[in-house]
């Protein structure tokens, strides 16, 4: 992500320190995480130290300060798809992608993340993936769809 | 549409849309709340389009995509005006036989209809339904009839007479003293009098002052707010309004958690509707009050739905709680007064504007009015929300509206308030 781009980003929130999160959101859903340049360039856009920017940005689980996957895997871990048996789902995103969660496959093809709860309980075990919901997964169709992706 | 000046268009656009929707106009609704868009419902809507043009019937029966009704479990939804029947479950490929024998022919198709599995019985029409028959739909009930991407609707349904009433009839005391009749208690869990909570704030020094939506609903397995916020958030925004110009605020925040996107999307369609129909921004409808709403995505931090973390959040810091000798109502936001309350809380303050406080506590219990959402999920047959009046009991919530334990098994533990409450077990879920 050029400068210009990071630049339009922090306009589009006339430049205010208290828009530091909306702002980092946005970069990270462009770019599927925070690249050190580019938090440098709003630390000094925004007159906001880069300590500070470093605290919001381990400290929100939204954000990543290392590349991420091409496709983005949520498992949800939360109360109703846990004893509809999430871990299940989990353990069979495991097999397939080759990843735990937290973590990025070599290819930077997945990346697995568990979740608490996405709201969407009555559907429970639900897996999202780059913000599509599959709900009621068996572990076989969970193995299906993630053979889908590319 | 017009921008609105005065109380007085907004009675004459809502007489306008009353007019062309005259009771009787056919119209499909489908649920497209997260859940049901999750089992199709998208594939729905644009099936029954697609079908109603082919039959030369797109002019006269609308489709409309609307908030949640709450029976996620048989997703998605359809209830078909004016007759309101309802059908579950539906798929695309269901589509051309329910516009040929219930659109045109005006028969039922019985295998989309509820079915009792008890007694066997079908329930046609939505309110006939056991799941909803025993619950108190204040809130809820109105999803199924809008789009929550549509002004119109809203309006069509009442929308904003609260604000219009409280502006130009009621004194920012009124309103207060209303709210505080009501006995209306924060929905987010804690329990506290939104109109004392209010008052502290309207009575602290400093300005500006602030009031704040608590979207951020995180605890697993909860979708309450989630459902209002997607399915009418000008409701939401409404109360909101009317909370600022009862503590003398001009400025409103709705923190929206960032798992929500179709919730964070309504909403900001919404403030952008009202801001160009006079409703937000200056001089609401001539009233010569102001009041301006942000949006503020949250990043994934569960502690960020704590009040005062949240507040922090706001600012643009870590979402860190801070100890509360002092309440937020009186020095929260940048230190200044700020009144925060959850999504629920908010979208009652209209009902209560418009209909009374009188009207309002005859729901509940003596020491809580009103109803209150509650998600239903995990092992039990309906799943879904449901909306009762405060008081009644987990037995009947469970039993009766929950249709029990599926498969026959036996009860054992019902969890109340999230993974941080506690379990009731066996065998007397009584209260």
């Amino acid at each position: 992500m050029g400068n210009d781009r990071i630049d339009e980003i922090i306009q589009k929130h006339h430049g205010e320190a208290s828009a530091l999160i909306q702002i980092l959101l946005e970069i990270q859903s462009e770019e599927h995480w925070l690249p050190r340049e580019a938090l440098e360039r709003v630390s000094e856009k925004l007159g906001v130290p880069m300590a500070r920017i470093q605290h919001v940005a381990t400290f929100y689980k939204a954000f990543s300060l290392v590349p991420k996957g091409r496709h983005a895997v949520h498992v949800c871990m939360g109360t109703a798809c846990h004893v509809r048996g999430a871990q299940r789902v989990l353990d069979t995103v495991q097999d397939v992608t080759g990843v735990g969660p937290g973590e990025t496959d070599l290819d930077l093809k997945f990346s697995v993340e568990t979740v608490n709860c996405v709201g969407c309980c009555a559907l429970g075990p639900v897996v999202e993936i780059n913000k599509k919901t599959f709900g009621k997964m068996t572990p076989a169709e969970t193995a299906d769809v993630l053979k889908s992706y590319e | 549409m017009a921008c609105l000046h005065s109380p007085g268009d907004l009675e004459k656009r809502r007489n306008e849309l009353a007019a062309r929707r005259a009771a009787g106009t056919p119209c499909v609704s489908v649920c497209a709340g997260a859940g049901c868009v999750a089992s199709g419902a998208a594939e729905v809507i644009a099936a029954f389009r697609a079908e109603l043009a082919a039959a030369g019937l797109a002019a006269e029966i609308d489709v409309k995509g609307t908030g949640c009704p709450g029976f996620c479990e048989r997703g998605p939804v359809v209830v078909l005006y004016p007759e309101e029947t309802c059908y579950l479950q539906v798929k695309p490929e269901d589509v051309p036989e329910i516009v040929a024998r219930t659109l045109r022919g005006k028969e039922v198709v019985e295998r989309l209809v509820y079915r009792d599995p008890a007694t066997g019985e079908l329930a046609v029409r939505e309110g006939d339904i056991p799941f909803y028959k025993h619950q108190e739909r204040l809130l809820l009930g109105v999803n199924i009839r809008l789009d929550p991407k549509s002004l119109d609707d809203y309006l069509a349904l009442g929308g904003y007479a609260a604000l219009a009433k409280a502006l130009f009839e009621m004194t920012p005391q009124a309103v207060l003293d209303e709210i505080k009749k009501s006995n209306l208690r924060g929905r987010g869990g804690g329990g506290f009098p939104a109109g004392r909570k209010w008052e502290g704030s309207r009575d602290a020094p400093g300005d500006p002052k602030y009031v704040i939506v608590n979207a951020d609903e995180g605890d697993p397995g909860a979708f309450m707010d989630r459902a209002l916020l997607e399915g009418n958030p000008h409701s939401i925004l409404e109360g909101l309004i009317i909370g600022g110009y009862t503590v003398g605020a001009h400025e409103g925040y709705i923190y929206v958690r960032q798992e929500y996107p179709l919730a964070v999307e309504n909403i900001n369609l919404a403030i952008r509707q009202a801001e160009e129909h006079g409703l937000l921004g200056q001089n609401i409808l001539g009233s010569g009050f102001d009041f301006t709403v942000t949006v503020h995505q949250g990043a994934g931090a569960f502690v960020c739905g704590e009040s005062t973390a949240l507040m922090t959040a706001l600012e643009g810091r870590a979402g860190e709680p801070r100890p509360k000798y002092i309440r937020s109502n009186l020095k929260g936001l940048w230190d200044r007064p700020s009144v925060l309350n959850n999504v629920e809380t908010w979208a009652n303050v209209p009902l209560i504007i418009n209909r009374g406080a009188d009207w309002f506590t005859r729901y509940g219990t003596p020491g809580s009015k009103g109803t209150k959402i509650f998600s239903l999920v995990g092992k039990i047959t309906n799943t879904g929300l449901v909306e009762v009046p405060m008081g009644m009991t987990l037995r009947d919530i469970v039993y009766t509206i929950g249709g029990g334990i599926p498969g026959g098994k036996a009860f054992k533990a019902v969890q109340t308030g999230g993974p941080s409450g506690g379990l009731t077990s066996s065998p007397r879920p009584g209260r």
